[in-house]
């Protein structure tokens, strides 16, 4: 199965990562081949596998309730890009597209 | 309603955990504190950082979905879902997908014009954080992210579509409020955001089992809110169909200041959330006994207690619904009745005086001053004639400046009434000497002249004679 | 002892040294840097540091002079300099994974396993190059220009922990930290000629490890001997609360497989945050100790194709005899499914990697590059110039995988065969096999540039990568050159049964003695 020009510029667009066209026709070779190598898994008989959740045993550990947070403040100032009064900027949405764009 | 068509609705809700701290680290959960001053490696998603989960988090969903009348999964699998924004540190929600932790429940909304009960199923509860805040008009240009909230625990409650009307989606609503509040798993405040909800909604022919293409709407603030954009949804998926159109999957948002719905410019099938098991958790493993143990110790829900306080206090329908509004409310009623054994009397003090002491204080119910024991303490001195009926608001007003118990501001005051033959004699003597021309009139035979009579002695009393008595003694004075 | 010497002792004897007040944690802090300098460790020649702070160095090692003189136990490790790959959050050198959208990133807080390298009185004193966002084999990928194998300068060291494997090479550490995904710290430890381990998964701590495949990735540790890597595993396994992935087993003390006996009885777990070491081990003992009698090594077949290099064949028949010599049976077994574990792992680990990448978005930290024409562009402007070809191409993938009609036929299935390949160690392990030995490498490092295209890339983790996929420990031990150029053999052991593993590899080791580098 190979990959398309079309597949390559909306799995850019999902992971926004910027391809221009030059770039979307050289990753059409590029990720078909690397593709073509994983056909072989079709042809594996995995029916009777029960699909695995990683390698560990055992549920996931829970913590209580309680925590002191390190106080960030001073140090987001200075590692972001764009703050203000506290706030992290970014640019606004270019086509003014409402909050409830987030999918929460 | 047209009429022509049949609405159908599902409802997702969110809403937010009243645990301490967030879901998957040790941040403060609180509302309210300046922006990202709650904030951590973990729920910054600082590269390296890992999520851990909250013990009360998984306590507070399960109560939540038991409460609901859900079955718990003992096994339930976290899972991301994909997308970016920049109020979503990692790029993805920690949420859950295929393994959810509880299916199958449901809740009574009403009932039918015939007395059926109307039920309300619900498809799923699972676990989830929150996203941060995107705060669009504070500076021009930009857009201010506080990432506070990023974290905190949700559960999403999926409803089956049974909704059929927009008063049904808010019965729905206020049911699903209260059960969460009487199970004090959130403070469920669409004010303050701990409760979100999001509708699907489709219209078909009355009769035909299929459903019809289904749009979403978001951005609905309140219980009202949601039945007015259902409504305006309804009418134009109707509308579009009787003319001969197609309704399109997509969202809407609601516009409140407009009341209309209008289509969200998202580009449709950007959202492919690509979900895939969560590496950096372990599934969800819950002991069957645990669950069990939660289950058993679940409050007493709003439908149980309506029915109970009915039974065991004679009250109407319409009183219960009041005094159950609140489970606190609830339980300050019931302290009151049972240490005073009348179910009508406590109804209305704490209806009556309680609440407006409350509304003119700003308090809760649970804080407020004047205890269950209390108030039951004044009730019962009224009934066994220590203190006047007419007296008994100036005691309570006493007791709600002071907080000290019934007995002894009724004594401090003077408010203890006076049931003494002897001067409540004295009282009527001088009050027929006072008013002759009544008095002689009342004697004579003019019995309709009691009350008045019976006025001015209360009023010489101060409100203390125990009007019961002066009845008695003022008719056989007179007869 | 002269500063010379110092870089070819073991992290046991320098400890030792230090705790008798024999050498000073300055002398080390001097005889690293020393080193460095005489090696060409910096940017402009073998690039095998990114990142260091002598005069900071100096200063922690003069605190730690200070705390030797009224402290009881200053830990197993006192002393000792470590480098650290370029993917796990230190403390005062940047984290930037060997890319440009992290460029200057320096962590607020730091991982558990260099918590408990300090705790143990580690000097942490440099940051190594690497694949960028440890996605490679060779560590030219790297965005800041590409590392040179200290043993041959025109060949690679290997990837995606290269630097930390050179650092070690080059004698400029007895220790380092690297991390696996694929293969990460035992091929780069072939390449140049160090032991290379990667724990069980869940071992070791993932808290602070930028994480590029969560179910896949540990943090590994390099050392110029067997003693050195057992050492520093020591330090950093055991649970951590901080990771849900982390496992609650026993950490033994592996330095005792030294002895050639069997795992000694379970330990009481040390409960606390941080493990601060155990009773210190005394060297080595000489050779004629170490015994495999009763252990059975299994050969399996998919790993000695007949396509193999002749002269790495050689050898490892060379490293098997040796085993029979100490009294192990070899035996032939199968891992049938092998052949399936590049496709598997070039699905999954993209996969997963291609959501743990989304957070390098420009909004709280590192590079934001903003074309001024709103959000989205700016996401795609940073991601685009901050991220390489590779990691762009795998994120790609593993969106691709991931996304609507794929996700079954890739992403499902490949999770399938994964457990079918982990079955093929489970039937081994429990079929009586000891411990697995193979290749590490198809090949010895091969120069910089000669391999451009990514799948033939992919093929160095070969023999590497089905370790990862099933979670079991796995190392590489020195075990000859091929015209000078080093040979790696591999061992692998059931879960968390590292301290057979060292058994198999102390006493390889001592068997070859010089000839493992000759």
């Amino acid at each position: 199965m190979s990959v398309t020009r079309d597949d390559v510029l909306h799995i850019a667009e999902l992971a926004r990562l910027g391809v221009d066209a030059h770039r979307a026709d050289e990753l059409v070779k590029e990720l078909s081949a690397i593709l073509s190598h994983m056909e072989v898994l079709s042809q594996v008989d995995t029916a009777s596998v029960a699909t695995t959740a990683g390698v560990g045993a055992g549920g996931t550990p829970l913590r209580p309730d309680v925590g002191v947070a390190p106080l960030m403040r001073e140090t987001l100032a200075s590692m972001a890009p764009a703050m203000r009064d506290g706030f992290f900027l970014v640019p606004r949405l270019a086509t003014h597209e409402d909050s409830s764009e987030s999918g929460a | 309603m047209s009429g022509k068509y049949e609405m159908v609705v599902g409802l997702e809700v969110h809403v937010q955990l009243k645990t301490r701290t967030k879901a998957f680290c040790g941040c403060s959960a609180d509302f309210g504190a300046p922006p990202n001053m709650n904030t951590c490696p973990v729920c910054l998603a600082l590269p390296g950082a890992l999520p851990v989960l909250n013990e009360h988090a998984v306590e507070l969903a399960v109560r939540a979905a038991l409460g609901l009348g859900c079955k718990v999964n003992p096994i339930s699998v976290f899972a991301r879902k994909n997308y970016f924004y920049p109020d979503l540190p990692k790029g993805y929600q920690i949420s859950q997908f295929d393994q959810p932790l509880a299916t199958g429940g449901s809740v009574m909304i009403g009932k039918t014009e015939k007395g059926t009960d109307i039920q309300i199923g619900i498809t799923r509860l699972h676990m989830e954080e929150d996203a941060g805040k995107s705060i669009h008009d504070r500076y021009p240009g930009e857009i201010a992210i506080d990432l506070n909230r990023s974290g905190v625990p949700l559960i999403e409650i999926v409803s089956e579509p049974d909704i059929r009307t927009p008063a049904g989606a808010g019965a729905y609503l206020r049911t699903l409020k209260q059960i969460l509040q009487y199970l004090d798993v959130s403070d469920v405040s669409m004010e303050e955001g701990s409760l979100r909800v999001d509708a699907n909604i489709s219209v078909r022919p009355p009769g035909q089992v299929k459903l019809g293409t289904k749009t979403e709407v978001k951005n609905m603030n309140s219980f009202s809110a949601v039945e007015k954009a259902l409504a305006a949804e309804y009418t134009r998926q109707c509308a579009l169909l009787d003319s001969g159109g197609r309704v399109e999957q997509q969202t809407l948002l609601w516009d409140g200041a407009r009341d209309t719905v209008r289509p969200s410019r998202t580009k449709e099938g950007s959202h492919d959330y690509r979900y895939f098991e969560e590496p950096d958790l372990r599934p969800l493993m819950l002991d069957a006994k645990w669950i069990e143990h939660l289950g058993s110790e679940l409050p007493e829900l709003p439908d149980e207690r309506k029915k109970r306080l009915t039974e065991e206090y004679g009250l109407s329908t319409v009183e219960v619904e009041q005094l159950t509004a609140h489970s606190d409310l609830a339980e300050y009623f019931e302290g009151v009745a049972r240490a005073s054994a009348d179910g009508k009397a406590s109804y209305n003090w704490v209806m009556g005086e309680v609440q407006a002491a409350l509304r003119a204080s700003g308090e809760e119910i649970s804080r407020f001053r004047v205890r269950p024991a209390d108030l039951a303490q004044m009730l019962n001195l009224v009934r066994d004639g220590t203190v006047s009926h007419t007296a008994a608001k100036t005691v309570f007003a006493k007791m709600v400046e002071t907080g000290k118990p019934a007995a002894q501001v009724a004594a401090d005051e003077g408010l203890l009434q006076v049931g003494d033959e002897g001067a409540i004699a004295t009282w009527i003597e001088e009050v027929l000497q006072e008013h002759p021309e009544e008095a002689t009139r009342y004697l004579g035979g003019e019995k309709k002249l009691q009350g008045v009579l019976v006025g001015f002695v209360m009023k010489k009393s101060k409100g203390r004679a125990d009007p019961k008595r002066v009845n008695q003694l003022l008719s056989t004075r007179g007869g | 002892m002269t500063i010379e010497n110092y870089t070819q002792l073991s992290a046991a004897a320098i400890a030792s040294g230090v705790r008798a007040g024999e050498l000073t944690p300055h002398d080390l802090i001097s005889s690293s840097f020393k080193r460095g300098a005489e090696i060409g460790a910096g940017p402009e020649e073998l690039n095998i540091i990114l990142y260091s702070d002598e005069k900071a160095s100096r200063a922690e090692a003069e605190e730690t002079a200070t705390h030797l003189k009224s402290a009881e136990d200053v830990g197993i490790l006192a002393g000792v300099p470590i480098a650290i790959k370029d993917n796990i959050a230190s403390f005062g050198l940047p984290t930037t994974c060997g890319s440009k959208i992290l460029r200057g990133y320096v962590s607020p807080f730091e991982a558990t396993a260099i918590t408990r390298l300090r705790a143990n009185g580690a000097l942490v004193i440099a940051k190594t190059n690497m694949d960028e966002f440890a996605m490679g084999s060779s560590t030219e990928n790297s965005a800041y220009g590409p590392t040179r194998n200290p043993v041959d300068v025109r060949c690679v060291p290997g990837g995606s922990s290269g630097g930390s494997a050179a650092a070690v090479a080059a004698g400029i550490t007895p220790i380092a930290l690297g991390s696996e995904t694929g293969g990460s710290v035992r091929q780069p430890a072939a390449f140049c000629g160090v032991v290379g381990v990667k724990p069980t998964y869940g071992r070791v701590s993932r808290y602070g490890l930028v994480a590029f495949a969560s179910s896949l990735d540990q943090i590994g540790v390099l050392g110029r001997t067997v003693d050195d890597a057992a050492l520093g595993l020591e330090c950093i396994a055991g649970f951590d609360p901080l990771d849900s992935t982390s496992s609650d087993a026993d950490v033994p003390i592996y330095r005792l497989a030294a002895l050639g006996k069997p795992a000694p009885e379970a330990r009481n777990p040390d409960t606390e945050a941080i493990r601060i070491g155990r009773s210190p081990v005394p060297l080595p003992p000489p050779p004629s100790q170490n015994t495999l009698e009763g252990v059975v090594i299994g050969k399996p077949r998919e790993y000695f194709p007949d396509s193999l290099d002749g002269s790495v064949r050689d050898l490892c028949e060379r490293a098997l005899d040796r085993m029979r010599w100490m009294g192990a049976t070899v035996r032939d077994i199968s891992l049938p499914r092998s052949p399936l574990a590049i496709p598997v792992y070039y699905i999954l680990a993209p996969a997963e990697a291609s959501s743990n990448l989304a957070r390098f978005d420009g909004v709280r930290y590192g590079l934001r590059v903003d074309p001024g024409k709103g959000l989205r562009p700016m996401y795609e402007a940073t991601r685009s110039e901050g991220f390489g070809p590779e990691v762009t191409r795998r994120i790609l993938l593993g969106t691709y995988v991931l996304s609507a009609g794929y996700y079954d036929a890739y992403y499902k299935k490949a999770q399938a065969v994964r457990t079918l390949i982990a079955d093929d160690f489970r039937a081994v392990f429990t079929g009586g096999v000891d411990a697995i030995f193979t290749p590490t490498t198809p090949t010895t490092a091969f120069p910089i540039g000669a391999i451009s295209d990514p799948y033939e890339m992919y093929l160095n983790d070969i023999f590497t990568v089905t370790a990862n996929l099933a979670g079991v420990p796995a190392m590489s031990v020195p075990i000859g050159r091929v015209r000078r150029l080093p040979v790696g053999g591999q061992i692998i052991t059931a879960h968390f049964d590292e301290y057979k593993m060292f058994r198999v590899a102390y006493a390889l080791e001592a068997a070859l003695g010089a000839e493992a580098h000759q």
